[in-house]
């Protein structure tokens, strides 16, 4: 029987990566994620690994690219403006084709913003802050629990794809507290490993093979087209392998909801409050935002008379949810900002304008 | 028959994209023959970033990465966690870690970090076609300061060697020249040190190299050389700034 255990999110996360294998961590402190960069000081040394307090985001990233490419199993964790500094080393990552796991406890922007939650960084986890062709990978859990579940998921997914994957809350589930069963532990690469695991890496040549050179420039465009060719076979895989949802209640609904991470939670509230007053709400909930699961919404029946995208952002996720619904459906948003979480009674609230019904 | 010179292991056999003149060339050799010599050509892991030689990887035969600009220092501290018993070093040139690159080059010398940095000024931007760089020399005339570089507007030329050597994890420091026969050897036998300095584990080490950009000096490569000698030098005086009672 597993045991369950009360933690703090950011603490779970933490421990999930270290259980993932992961034992190297470049951190630099910002809110609302701290309690991470602090935990990885505490308790990675003690599992043979390192822990480095970096200069700024940008040399933590870079930090993290080195570490990787010399074979290791890497996580850096920031909030919102901490990921925007690290955007020039996601654009590196990518096109060097490096795994890493990267963790977003968003605040609300823009600028310094607030240290409160918030999910306006849809737009730069999903359309890319970095220059050129390439796409992180992104999941958005909606507990601590499946945020804990989905790290060892995310370094498989990084490994398998050669790509960095970034796992996307917002501050309310990195400061919140849940009951949590971790993960069975997994030991990190031995050296042996590292040389069969990712033969690129940059290990030194002990003079047995030719040397490993991890390089992004490619001055014939030529060489760079097949490059990002490549590349692009890698992305439409991917689109057909990752995409994640959860559904509830779709059929005979009136108004379906889109949601996800903490908010999805806030929405199932939504739901009942509405079914209270006779009124059929159904919920999307993106799981993975990059893929986006855009065929989910070819399941959404004709009953339904309007599409609501609920986001603690003044709508980015919605322009996905209108891909989506290719037209099908009138789609509108419901949302609060500036840090402030939207509760049960706006959403029923905002659901009954679309509707044009009233209370 | 007893070889009296052979090409170092360390140098792979391709054609440099670096301009006729240019003294990346011979920095490179250096660096290469004496990890050669040291036999660490296996065990030696380097990192170039953006700039002329951020296509050192086509010339040094050991493990290397592309860097963005200025980062190397961060790159090779990630580097250096996860492979503990290797050699590390940076190659970076003065736009890169005088300029966009302080923050990182700074703190790792801040931290300690047990790599070696190589440093090659040669007082201007050459990838980008020749613009100032905190290292240009006052009066120096570049794209972006047409009338010569003004202390009024652009401070006057950082000396980084003597930066770095004031930060306590800095253990190595010395700035050397390429421009003579005895100047070049002397600037190996600081590569050595530094290496040593590396395989001992004392902390950080910095060899900046002063060289020469013929091509934006808007001079040939013989007199490249002499406005080394006669502007450089005085200005960033040659010589060792820090070295451990272990290797001297």
């Amino acid at each position: 029987m597993k045991n369950k255990v009360l933690m703090k999110g950011n603490e779970a996360f933490a421990e999930a990566a270290i259980r993932s294998g992961c034992r190297y961590y470049f951190g630099y402190p910002i809110t609302p994620q701290n309690e991470i960069t602090e935990y990885m000081s505490r308790e990675l040394e003690k599992h043979g690994g390192s822990f480095v307090q970096a200069e700024s985001e940008i040399a933590a990233i870079n930090m993290a690219y080195g570490g990787a490419a010399a074979g290791g199993k890497v996580f850096i964790s920031s909030s919102s403006p901490g990921i925007a500094l690290m955007q020039e080393g996601f654009s590196f990552l990518c096109s060097t084709e490096i795994p890493l796991v990267i963790l977003n406890v968003s605040r609300g922007g823009p600028g310094v913003g607030t240290i409160q939650p918030g999910q306006a960084d849809y737009y730069q986890a999903t359309r890319g802050g970095g220059n050129g062709d390439y796409h992180l990978f992104v999941f958005a859990p909606s507990s601590i629990q499946e945020a804990v579940d989905m790290m060892a998921k995310a370094f498989e997914i990084a490994e398998e794809y050669r790509n960095p994957v970034m796992i996307y809350v917002d501050g309310v589930l990195g400061q919140m507290m849940e009951p949590v069963v971790l993960t069975e532990p997994l030991p990190p690469f031995s050296g042996e490993e590292i040389v069969r695991i990712r033969p690129w890496a940059l290990t030194g040549t002990e003079g047995k093979r030719e040397h490993n050179v991890i390089k992004s420039l490619y001055l014939k465009p030529e060489e760079l087209e097949a490059r990002i060719m490549d590349m692009d076979q890698k992305y439409q895989r991917a689109r057909k392998e990752l995409p994640l949802y959860k559904t509830e209640g779709l059929e005979a609904a009136e108004v379906v909801f889109v949601a996800y991470g903490s908010t999805a939670r806030i929405t199932e509230e939504a739901v009942e409050l509405l079914a209270e007053e006779g009124i059929q709400a159904g919920l999307i909930r993106p799981v993975s935002l990059w893929p986006f699961p855009y065929d989910v919404f070819d399941q959404i029946p004709d009953t339904v008379k309007v599409v609501i995208s609920v986001e603690l952002s003044r709508g980015q996720m919605i322009d996905d949810v209108r891909i989506g619904c290719r037209g099908r459906f009138p789609v509108t948003l419901s949302s609060r900002v500036g840090g402030i979480l939207i509760t049960p009674p706006e959403i029923a609230a905002d659901a009954r304008k679309a509707l044009g019904v009233t209370a | 028959m007893k070889a009296v010179f052979q090409y170092t292991k360390g140098m792979l056999s391709e054609e440099t994209t670096y301009c006729p003149g240019c003294t990346h060339g011979i920095a490179h050799r250096l660096i290469m023959e004496v990890l050669d010599e040291k036999e660490l050509l296996g065990r030696t892991i380097g990192v170039a970033p953006i700039g002329c030689s951020i296509l050192a990887h086509h010339y040094m035969n050991v493990d290397m990465c592309e860097s963005a600009h200025g980062r190397a220092p961060a790159i090779a501290t990630g580097i250096r966690r996860v492979q503990k018993d290797k050699i590390v070093f940076t190659y970076q040139g003065d736009g890169d870690l005088a300029s966009i690159g302080t923050a990182e080059i700074v703190q790792a010398a801040h931290r300690g970090e047990k790599f070696t940095t190589f440093f090659i000024n040669n007082a201007i931007y050459g990838m980008t076609g020749g613009q100032m760089a905190p290292t240009s020399l006052i009066g120096q005339k570049t794209t972006t300061s047409a009338e010569g570089r003004k202390q009024e507007s652009s401070g006057m030329p950082i000396r980084m060697a003597e930066l770095i050597a004031t930060l306590d994890g800095a253990v190595f420091v010395e700035r050397v020249s390429v421009d003579s026969p005895a100047n070049i050897r002397k600037a190996k036998k600081a590569v050595q040190k530094a290496i040593e300095v590396q395989e001992k584990r004392l902390g950080f080490g910095f060899v900046e190299i002063l060289s020469t950009c013929p091509t934006n000096w808007g001079l040939n490569p013989v007199k490249s050389l002499e406005w080394l000698r006669e502007n450089m030098i005085p200005y960033y005086p040659l010589g060792n700034l820090k070295c451990p009672g272990e290797v001297k």
